[in-house]
């Protein structure tokens, strides 16, 4: 009979699900590289397992009704419709079941809780739409965009291997060390996922909220935001490079140093074409997503600055709005974000790009002393 | 009314989840752009909830209860004239913001603050008050059902002798009084932070983005129950009569009913285990959370029980019905995976959860509505609907619905996050998959007003008892229900 094959094949074909695992077709989770998503894994796969038997009984139960107490086959309908033992018995079961699977689910929870003794604590901040990743202990931070090509995306451009989840600078950990994230947002809530290591966690503007791995295998595992954030939400991974601790620690020298080195670009003297160049790179990573590399905005949501009166405007009121943002809106205040050459610089390529012929130029130094006047 | 209504905006919030499936058949951008995905992301959600799914049970209710408990009519009637007015008023605010400088909602169909505040299109406004009508509405519908249910019933049809159908919808009915005015005051919180300036939900204002959650989700969950109690209910009725055996423990169901709608209001911090609750409190939503999976276990045995030894005949009705049974109870598992707190921090806000929610409310509020047409239509028209075709519509809804929502599970277990136009290489195969059966699905709708408009228009004449099994005081008076029928209450035995 039809209906029978057909929820026969369903059945099967849900039994044998987790043992199918093809190339591209995956079907399951991934245990993952860390204690906690392996506990995850192995909760899923009980809990799974447990569906899978619950189910075959009942469906088991079902489909003998149906294939054997047809009308069709003559059968006659019996008259019971109450039986309070086994009304209890299928309300105590499942209950005792419940309990059994609730009992390992609370020991990895409270383990997933626990972020005390961290070795490395990292401040992960969402904004709309990449993340900064802070290095308390360490002194240094940075951004980490999405770096595949719009043309990929636009379908000019045949994708490359690590579409969608490819950044410029990815977060850096060392294996086998307790890292807790700190997590927070500066806009709306994202959320902060890496599947590999069991650890997602919301970022909520106001809230800091905890969380931690141990990663025991070095590589690169990708991610993604998971909590709606507005229109490029689905274009801001999480990508996260676990290595061994000394290329860690010779990796946390080059950027500290590198930290020194643009805090001495801002006391360099620049030139009007310096500026333009260093400029129109740090307004594509950093303002293009809303802007659009051509100025041209995407109205009403985020303006136009081709022809805008603030970039064609006074200068003390473009670099208020690049520094402090516009509070309320999508404009986020730039001044902590970026350093003070790429502030000078995309102010001055603002100014000048786009046939906003102002002639004008802000030097790194004078956004330095800018924001401390503040 | 309210069918015809609700069966409008299905199609509509169908139509945008083809657009949606056509977007992700192929990774890359191709039809429409990020901002106009997520406007029919949260409008394919609003549409199909508050549009489609909660008018229809509200015109079953309508149509059904007063037959069944013997009453000439609702208890109400210009009250419930209002409510059905109102809800067309809404929905055309609602739509009317697609086409609002800045564009529809565009924050999901949960909205969460700050996303649908400080940053919400200028449209939000409107569609706050769209909400508040329909909230409106629905209040009112569901006073109707109570007032009905408690004065109007025959004499001798006691509480524990109504329809399953009956006790459903009562229980349902006190569900939405109690969170439609939770869900009226979160937005016009969102109103206020919006328009007057506080900061309810504005951290930078000192507010509180995760109140938002717990406002909106008190109200969410018991609002999941209200979509699927009334089809429990005419499942209730259905499977009894193709079975031709009574319904199987008639009371554990009116207790499990209630205990599941008591139990809703206990559960809601499920939909945040990753949003930082404390360990006790997330340890707390867990037990609720699986607690409730007992009374559902129940409901399913009692409609297996009472299929089993009994003559089985598969009219559409019943095959809706037995596909609502299976597919309700794969959704109810995905749901226990969901609700073991650590796994949910793998599958939260993955496509895994898209897959359980579709599984639990296509099959689950969709199918029973179907269910309830077919096994109804004969006492409303008068006339029998064309059986081979509706078995069709059977078929290609429930091969569609596997072949769009099963995959969904993969998805998210591999990874993909839900709310994304586009997606990474690896996620390509099975999405194409979803796809297809997504527009198989949406065409068979189609399918469904044919057989609605062939019927009423004609067909073979129905008796007033057209199926055989089937008890209850509906079927004691003749096809079509005249108007005002018992103007003179039937006994009950
Ligand atoms: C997340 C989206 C977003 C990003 C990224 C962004 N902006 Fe903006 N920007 C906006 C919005 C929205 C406004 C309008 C604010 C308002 O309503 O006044 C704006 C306004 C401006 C204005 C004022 C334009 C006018 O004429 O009113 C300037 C100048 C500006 N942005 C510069 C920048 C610079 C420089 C960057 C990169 C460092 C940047 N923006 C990045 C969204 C963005
Ligand atoms: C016609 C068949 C349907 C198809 C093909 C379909 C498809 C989809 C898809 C693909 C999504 C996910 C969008 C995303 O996360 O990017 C979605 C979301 C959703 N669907 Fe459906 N759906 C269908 C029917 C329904 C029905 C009948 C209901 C409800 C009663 C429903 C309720 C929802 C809700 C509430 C969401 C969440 C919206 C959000 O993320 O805010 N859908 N649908
Ligand atoms: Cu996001
Ligand atoms: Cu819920």
């Amino acid at each position: 009979m039809r209906v029978h094959a057909q929820r026969v094949g369903a059945l099967t074909g849900g039994l044998l699900f987790p043992a199918l695992s093809m190339a591209d077709w995956t079907v399951n989770m991934t245990p993952g590289v860390t204690g906690t998503s392996n506990d995850i894994f192995n909760l899923h796969m009980t809990i799974f397992w447990i569906c899978v038997a619950i189910g075959a009984v009942v469906f088991g139960i079902m489909f003998w009704s149906i294939f054997a107490h047809r009308k069709s086959q003559g059968a006659k309908p019996a008259n019971f419709h109450e039986n309070t033992l086994v009304e209890v018995l299928w309300t105590l079961i499942p209950l005792v079941i419940l309990i059994i699977m609730a009992i390992p689910a609370t020991a990895t929870l409270i383990d997933m809780y626990d972020t005390t003794e961290s070795d490395i604590d990292i401040k992960v901040t969402g904004y709309q739409w990449k993340w900064q990743y802070e290095y308390i202990n360490e002194d240094f931070g940075y951004f980490s965009n999405l770096t595949t090509p719009s043309d990929q995306i636009r379908k000019r451009q045949t994708k490359g291997e690590n579409y969608l989840l490819e950044v410029d600078n990815p977060m850096v950990i060392p294996v086998g060390k307790k890292v807790r994230f700190l997590l927070t947002a500066n806009d709306v809530i994202h959320s902060w996922w890496v599947p590999d290591f069991g650890v997602k966690k919301d970022a909520i503007p106001g809230f800091i909220n905890e969380a931690w791995t141990r990663v025991d295998k070095p590589g690169t595992y990708r991610g993604q935001c998971t909590e709606l954030c507005g229109k490029d939400h689905g274009f801001m991974p999480v990508v996260v490079k676990a290595v061994p601790e000394e290329e860690y620690n010779t990796w946390v020298a080059d950027q500290k140093a590198a930290a020194e080195k643009e805090r001495e670009l801002t006391q360099k003297d620049w030139t009007m074409d310096e500026l333009m160049e260093r400029g129109e790179k740090a307004y594509a990573t950093a303002c293009a997503a809303c802007h659009q590399v051509n100025g041209n905005g995407v109205p009403p949501a985020f303006p136009a600055l081709r022809g805008s009166a603030i970039a064609t405007g006074d200068m003390a009121a473009h670099i208020d709005v690049v520094v402090n943002g516009v509070s309320g809106t999508a404009m986020q205040a730039f001044g902590g974000q970026l350093n003070e050459a790429d502030l000078a610089a995309i102010i001055t390529y603002e100014r000048n790009a786009w046939g906003n012929n102002m002639g004008d130029m802000v030097t790194p130094k004078e956004i330095f002393d800018y924001k401390n006047q503040q | 009314m309210y069918l015809i209504f609700s069966f409008a905006m299905f199609l509509l919030g169908g139509t945008m989840a083809m657009v949606i499936r056509a977007e992700l058949f192929q990774p890359g951008l191709q039809i429409v752009q990020p901002e106009f995905f997520n406007q029919m992301t949260t409008m394919h959600g609003l549409i199909m909830v508050f549009g489609a799914v909660m008018p229809a049970f509200v015109g079953l209710a309508n149509w059904m209860i007063p037959l069944m408990i013997g009453a000439p009519d609702m208890a109400l009637p210009r009250m419930n004239n209002w409510s059905f007015w109102l809800l067309p008023c809404a929905f055309l605010i609602l739509v009317s913001t697609l086409f609002m400088e800045g564009g529809a909602p565009n924050f999901g169909w949960t909205f969460y603050a700050p996303l649908s505040t400080t940053y919400g299109p200028p449209s939000t406004t409107f569609f706050i008050f769209a909400i508040h009508i329909m909230g409106v509405s629905s209040i009112m519908g569901a006073i109707n059902v109570i007032a009905t249910v408690l004065n109007m019933r025959a004499p001798g049809m006691t509480l524990m002798k109504m329809p399953m159908f009956v006790w459903t919808w009562l229980i349902t009915a006190f569900l939405l009084i109690a969170v439609m005015p939770v869900l009226a005051g979160v937005v016009t919180m969102m109103l206020m932070d919006i328009n007057f300036g506080t900061s309810f939900f504005n951290a930078a204002g000192g507010g509180d983005p995760v109140l938002f959650q717990h406002v909106f989700w008190f109200f969410g969950h018991p609002e999941v129950y209200i979509m699927i109690l009334p089809a429990f209910g005419a499942i209730s009725q259905i499977i009894p009569a193709f079975s031709r055996k009574r319904l199987f423990g008639y009371a554990s169901m009116v207790y499990a009913t209630g205990a599941i709608a008591l139990l809703s209001f206990l559960v809601w911090a499920h939909h945040m285990f990753t949003v930082g609750v404390p360990v006790a409190g997330q340890l707390f939503f867990m037990y609720a959370t699986l607690l409730i999976a007992v009374p559902t276990g129940v409901k399913v045995f009692n409609w297996v029980a009472t299929m089993f030894r009994g003559a089985l005949t598969f009219e559409a009705p019943m095959l809706f019905a037995i596909a609502f049974v299976i597919l309700f109870s794969i959704g109810g598992f995905s749901g226990l995976m969901l609700a073991i707190a650590p796994a949910d921090f793998q599958y939260h806000d993955t496509y895994f959860v898209v897959a359980h929610f579709h599984y639990v409310l296509v099959p689950g509020a969709i199918f029973g509505i179907f269910a309830s047409a077919y096994f109804w239509l004969p006492k409303w028209t008068g006339h029998m609907y064309d059986e081979t075709l509706a078995k069709t519509h059977f078929w290609l809804s429930f091969v569609g619905m596997n072949l769009a929502f099963f995959p969904m599970h993969f998805l998210g277990l591999a990874g993909m996050p839900r709310r994304i136009p586009d997606y990474a290489l690896q996620f390509a195969d099975f999405n194409m998959v979803s796809s297809i059966g997504a527009f198989m699905f949406g065409a068979t709708q189609l399918l469904f007003l044919l057989i609605v408009v062939k019927c009423a228009r004609g067909g073979e004449k129905a008796p007033a008892k057209p199926w055989e099994g089937a008890e209850g005081l509906e079927w004691e008076i003749p096809s079509p229900a005249p108007y005002h029928t018992f103007a003179t209450p039937p006994d009950v035995k």
